[in-house]
């Protein structure tokens, strides 16, 4: 117990320094993960967006995935909305919107304060001082709690796979850490995908819609969406109707921070419940001890009172014996008498 | 001749032959699972990582499991004597409940053989990780509680001492370790405001876990204590009359505690403000949830407490347990991702559902074998009670 009791004060107290380190800084939102400036991330203007696909070739070209199973051209492809899977780590979707066609690309958003990495119990995701959400398959375990909380649905599963991997957008970490362009940002020909510091990609993104304000909704997705991601997104029109609708007036706040008011109770059951536990115990205990204490105390009354009475019952027994016993002399000497008197009166 | 007729009578009995089939059909099933992926045995998708298995094998397990606590702290703890025979079926249910949560999870993990990476680089913000310590933790502390019957079996006095001498630490461990991760597995949804359903998803679905974990304790102790009674009655030490008795008391402290989960229940859809989904379809399969499985089972067992019908209180706890199932399906299955369009939506295939049936009866056989064996519904001869 003293184990899981330091742990998990520990664990608390690497949160409190979280906090305190962030609140020093410029970033007072945000807590559980520290947001170095220059943090990369990635901007997709859905109204350049003409659906032609080209970033899902490339995304799998670079991850080593076999060709989209539909291929480019195959308009049909739009026909229903494709979520991302183990082998398609980014998908585009159509939705009409007034009689319109809008083009989305769907993918990890690599959260400034990612909900699965928080819920990792063996710290397989971390984010990264660069910006993606990083993913060790040599550590997870497999829970799928980390699917559980993405709010974009965006992680797959190898379900086929005897030894089965998380399956996620990297932000193509290997390519930019060497200071390459992600691939689906290289292969846009429409130049809808912007690769850069996070905070100059939102700069540019007010800018566009300051210049164009007939073009977009003044919103940029992902600026502050739980705590905002690294994708950013511009459109024309609310997110809520580009399949986002679950995400419509989505919380500023970062997810980890839902869990924080219940791991801080953890401390305080930690340490208030044996004291509390045994203080029941205790008088548990003193009552059973009092109750036995009563118990005997009236067996020996009642072993005394039974004395008493033995006593006085001996004492009228002794008297009344006494009594009969000066009877019995009294009737002896009387008997006696009578029969001298009727021996003498006969000689 | 005639004494291979009587061994065949002896074992062919409706159970063994349902068991058998289980098996014959499950070991396979088994075989899929662990070396074609989850897939292969599993409806399980990207939108729906966790289905059957975790709704019912963990979440609904472990609450279940309650009842080894919840009496034990009731017996050992605030010295309620009269309950003391049903204090070692009820840690011995909820040790071998806790043994099959941890063979359910091990089934659902997609790399069961990474998890001692748990204790190497421990995820401390994750709840789960909570929960994962806890129940390791837990399962060990009722191995504990529980081995004085397995020292008496096999005649180690000097172990049973020392068992025994540390029944009141075991027990108050026992319980700081289910109040937290009972709470926990529901504190797990906090994170998914935006995929469980707003009914079920409030602030205090922590609390709401651990308080239904009680009910769930209760109704099982009662469930099991009949069901005991009627299939090894040869090994149970008390008599019916005896066992109705604490069947009536634990009608009323199941009243007490759904009574109190209602209210809270209530309470969440006041604070979170959702009375207007009540109208809604998903709205009506929450109220057949707190009304048909929480407050109608708890008016239940007050008239079975009021007017002493024990077989009332049993059918009350059937109610319950049923309810507990159904609630935890809803938070981590059904009520999950309730705006993802049905195309994706999830129904468990049969052999995931058979997998569950296999873990189950495993459990069954176990506890059948201890028993027949060790002394848990009655007193061992040489020992007595333990108070």
């Amino acid at each position: 117990m003293s184990i899981s009791r330091r742990g998990f004060l520990s664990g608390l107290g690497a949160t409190a320094l979280a906090c305190g380190s962030t609140e020093a800084g410029q970033h007072t939102e945000h807590s559980t993960f520290p947001i170095p400036d220059g943090r990369m991330g990635l901007l997709h203007d859905s109204t350049y967006c003409v659906g032609c696909r080209a970033c899902e070739v490339a995304c799998n070209r670079v991850n080593e995935l076999p060709p989209p199973d539909q291929p480019i051209g195959d308009l049909s492809v739009f026909d229903r909305e494709r979520r991302t899977t183990d082998t398609a780590l980014t998908v585009v979707n159509r939705y009409r919107v007034d009689d319109v066609d809008v083009f989305r690309k769907h993918q990890c958003m690599h959260c400034n304060e990612p909900s699965c990495a928080s819920v990792c119990l063996v710290r397989a995701l971390v984010k990264s001082p660069e910006g993606p959400v990083l993913y060790d398959p040599d550590v997870c375990v497999g829970c799928r709690y980390c699917m559980m909380t993405c709010p974009y649905y965006a992680l797959a599963y190898e379900y086929e796979s005897p030894n089965p991997r998380v399956v996620r957008c990297t932000m193509c970490y290997p390519r930019i850490v060497e200071g390459q362009v992600p691939g689906c940002a290289e292969a846009c020909p429409m130049g809808a995908i912007t690769y850069g510091r996070r905070s100059d990609l939102l700069h540019q993104a007010r800018e566009r819609i300051a210049e164009h304000p007939g073009r977009y909704v003044e919103h940029v997705f992902g600026e502050h969406e739980f705590g905002g991601t690294s994708w950013l997104l511009l459109a024309g029109t609310s997110p809520s109707r580009l399949g986002l609708a679950s995400l419509e007036n989505a919380s500023h706040t970062p997810l980890p921070e839902l869990t924080k008011s219940f791991l801080s109770v953890v401390p305080l059951v930690l340490t208030l419940w044996p004291g509390l536990l045994l203080g029941f115990y205790a008088m548990t205990k003193r009552r059973e001890e009092v109750s036995e204490a009563e118990a005997r105390a009236r067996v020996v009354e009642a072993l005394l009172s039974a004395d008493e009475e033995t006593k006085t019952k001996l004492a009228a027994a002794a008297a009344r014996s006494e009594k009969d016993k000066e009877k019995a002399i009294a009737q002896a000497v009387k008997k006696a008498l009578e029969e001298q008197a009727a021996k003498g009166g006969a000689s | 001749m005639s004494a291979t007729t009587t061994i065949a009578k002896r074992w062919v009995t409706p159970f063994n032959v349902f068991a058998a089939v289980v098996f014959a059909v499950g070991l396979p099933l088994v075989y899929l699972r662990w070396f074609h992926g989850l897939g292969s045995v599993t409806n399980l998708s990207h939108d729906v990582p966790w289905g059957f298995w975790i709704g019912f094998d963990v979440m609904a397990g472990v609450a279940l499991a309650a009842g080894g606590y919840v009496m034990a702290t009731a017996v050992h703890l605030f010295g309620m004597k009269e309950y003391e025979p049903v204090v070692r079926p009820a840690i011995l249910t909820g040790f071998l409940g806790y043994v099959l949560v941890i063979i359910g999870v091990g089934f659902d993990l997609g790399r069961p053989w990474n998890a001692p990476h748990m204790l190497l680089q421990p995820g401390l913000a994750s709840i789960l990780f909570l929960v994962g310590l806890h129940v390791g933790l837990y399962c060990t502390t009722q191995f504990v509680e529980i081995s004085p019957a397995l020292f008496e079996w096999l005649g180690w006095k000097r172990w049973r001492k020392i068992a025994v001498s540390i029944t009141v630490g075991a027990t108050i461990f026992g319980v700081i370790l289910s109040t937290l991760h009972q709470s926990a597995l529901g504190a797990m949804l906090l994170i998914t405001p935006t995929k469980l359903h707003p009914l079920w998803y409030s602030p205090f679905i922590g609390l709401f876990f651990f308080v239904s974990s009680v009910a769930a304790g209760l109704a099982m102790v009662t469930f099991e204590g009949m069901l005991s009674h009627r299939y090894m009655g040869h090994r149970v030490g008390i008599d019916h009359e005896r066992l109705d008795r604490i069947t009536l008391g634990l009608a009323k402290a199941s009243a007490i505690t759904l009574g109190a989960y209602f209210a809270i229940k209530m309470v969440g859809v006041a604070h979170g403000n959702t009375w207007r989904y009540l109208g809604t379809g998903m709205g009506v399969w929450f109220l057949v949830e707190v009304v048909g499985f929480v407050l109608v089972p708890c008016v239940l067992f007050a008239v079975a407490h009021r007017e002493r019908r024990p077989r009332l209180a049993r059918f009350a706890a059937f109610v319950t347990v049923v309810g507990i199932v159904v609630n935890r399906l809803n938070v981590s299955v059904i009520a999950f991702n309730w705006q993802v369009r049905p195309e994706h939506g999830y129904f468990p295939a049969w052999s995931e559902l058979w997998i569950s049936v296999l873990l189950v009866t495993t459990g069954i056989i176990i506890y059948r074998w201890i028993v027949g064996r060790m002394p848990i519904l009655d007193n061992h001869p040489d020992w007595g009670s333990i108070h």
